[in-house]
């Protein structure tokens, strides 16, 4: 157990290490001299001004002394300063994540309570039809399309939510429905697949001929077995929510991580794209690591086998 | 399905001539008429320099069909490609490249895609670069495994002990045999490609205004909300309309080959 505990975190710390190297080699990649990008392409600058701006961000050194000392200065947490603001990386990202953190998390809790709820209604016939096309035309539907049409309908037209603004749970409501339809669209269609399967188990069977109710043989059994397919997704949902976060931030004007993260993609500021990516990394293989591990914690079957009885 | 595919029909017929769709151009403005709402003249309305919603719609599905089509096309090639090295080569190799797509897969496609727009810089070009380096996991990963799946079949061993070339081997054997799956994953791909590069360009990150594409579209159409809803609503509704029809066609398509299959 510990065994292979210690394996996964090895390869947590692979991951961010590869993260990070390919974070430094990109910037190395990138044509043009970061000291240009850091002055604006149209600054006159002598000489001797940018020999002291090299040194004084350590780029004079050649590039493998670079690498040691990035890599360094990571392991201690400092992430750089950007170019553009001039502030530490850590603070940017730090002031920001808080009202992005809130948007995902709610939209995660929504998501599910929606794709739960319609896996369970999607028993019949033509519910299943009328569920099956609602859950097409929410993945179809660009994040970003949705979020207009809710700001649309609900802000401008009915005047139920603030417009733009980030204080009060008024305000997170749009925001983290949009957010939360996609992705409760696929987890609602993993969820029906998945209790209707499990439906079809000799399990099932056995436990309505033993006088449990088909409500009771859901709540109790089936829903169980659905569930473990959507913890197999729950990497690719986070993802999909913390990508969808930034076309919603922009959408509804929220501030957040999104918002950081374009203004400086547009401005090339790269230590804070790089900071984040190696934010981004790091969230990743520790909620890959979680479920990994959770689910031999979960699925008794998996258990088992380890302990040597054959399964 | 049948209507999908008339309507993938029209799609089509939309991006390769969008003259025979709607008379009116998508570049030609009118101060007299901005912001109308839908009506005989502009079935569409008009946008806030006066040009007609519905002709920038039609104009911009040849864009959205160009990424869309291109970019699934190029990290398809890219991924089989990496996929079989990953499969086939050298311990070193297949152990390197098998990590490098086991990390990328765990990054969503979008995020992936921004990321390459942060290193090779924003702009009209960069949008399909962006896309395709973003998909090419997902097809890799998949060509590993089916790759993996088929050199160990009775076929490919007679093959190797009958003295074949290992790269005859591949180019006549495996490589056809992989590729079912794979184009199959990119009828899908191509929706979620349209997607994920107007999502780019909504963030302002490709194509730049008078252009007509559907994604600078929606984020001007966001700053009239307000008074002017059509002109954000309606090329939002292309972009779903066409994935909807293009997942539905290949979703048909996905399961006439499992029945072939079977």
């Amino acid at each position: 157990m510990v065994g292979v505990i210690a394996r996964r975190v090895g390869r947590v710390l692979l991951v961010m290490w590869g993260a990070a190297t390919a974070g430094f080699l990109a910037l190395r990649l990138i044509p043009g001299d970061p000291v240009d990008v850091m002055l604006g392409v149209q600054a006159q600058v002598s000489d001797a001004l940018r020999e002291q701006i090299r040194v004084e961000w350590g780029l004079d050194q050649p590039p493998l002394i670079q690498y040691f000392q990035y890599l360094g200065r990571l392991l201690q947490g400092d992430l750089g300063v950007s170019y553009q603001l001039r502030s530490p990386v850590i603070e940017v990202i730090a002031q920001q994540a808080v009202p992005t953190l809130q948007l995902t998390a709610a939209a995660l809790v929504l998501a599910l309570v929606l794709a739960t709820s319609g896996a369970l209604m999607g028993r019949g016939k033509r519910m299943k039809r009328v569920i099956s096309l609602l859950e097409l035309v929410v993945i179809s539907s660009p994040t970003f399309w949705i979020g207009l049409l809710l700001l649309a309908v609900f802000s401008f037209q009915l005047n139920w939510f603030p417009v733009a603004s980030s204080d009060g749970l008024a305000s997170l409501v749009l925001p983290s429905l949009t957010l939360a339809l996609p992705v409760a669209g696929i987890v609602s269609q993993v969820l029906r697949q998945g209790l209707d399967f499990a439906q079809g188990q000799a399990f099932s069977t056995t436990a309505r001929s033993r006088g449990i109710s088909p409500a009771g043989l859901v709540a109790r059994h089936t829903l169980r077995h659905a569930a473990m397919d959507t913890l197999t997704l729950s990497g690719y949902l986070v993802g999909s929510l913390l990508g969808g976060a930034v076309l919603v931030e922009t959408v509804f004007a929220r501030p957040g991580l999104g918002q950081v993260a374009i203004r400086a993609i547009i401005a090339r500021d790269l230590p804070v794209i790089l900071g984040i990516v190696i934010l981004a990394a790091l969230v990743f293989a520790l909620l890959n690591l979680v479920v990994d591990l959770s689910y031999r914690f979960l699925d008794p079957r998996l258990r088992a086998s380890r302990a040597g009885v054959s399964a | 399905m049948v209507a999908a595919g008339i309507l993938l029909a029209l799609i089509f017929l939309a991006a390769l001539a969008p003259w025979l769709v709607t008379g009116a151009s998508p570049f030609e403005t009118n101060a007299a008429l901005s912001l109308q709402p839908p009506s005989g003249a502009h079935i569409f309305g008009t946008d806030q320099s006066g040009r007609d919603v519905f002709a920038r719609v039609v104009y911009g599905t040849r864009y959205s069909l160009a990424v869309g089509l291109g970019a699934t096309a190029l990290a398809l090639v890219a991924g089989l490609i990496l996929g079989l090295g990953a499969a086939l080569g050298p311990r070193i190799v297949e152990g390197a490249l098998s990590r490098l797509i086991d990390v990328l897969m765990s990054f969503p496609e979008f995020l992936l895609a921004l990321l390459v727009i942060a290193v090779v810089g924003t702009g009209e070009a960069n949008i399909p670069l962006a896309v395709a380096l973003a998909a090419i996991p997902a097809y890799a990963r998949v060509a590993r495994s089916e790759t993996v799946v088929v050199s160990q079949t009775g076929y490919i061993r007679a093959a190797r002990s009958l003295g074949v070339h290992p790269i005859a081997v591949v180019w006549r054997h495996i490589i056809p045999n992989i590729v079912g799956p794979l184009l199959v994953m990119a009828t899908i791909g191509v929706g979620t490609a349209i997607v994920t590069a107007s999502g780019l360009s909504f963030l302002g990150l490709g194509p730049q205004p008078p252009t007509p594409e559907w994604g600078i579209m929606l984020s001007e159409g966001r700053n009239f909300l307000a008074t002017a809803w059509w002109v954000g609503v309606f090329p939002g509704l292309a972009i779903t309309a066409t994935v909807i029809a293009i997942s539905t066609v290949g979703r048909y398509f996905r399961s006439q080959s499992e029945v072939a299959l079977s």
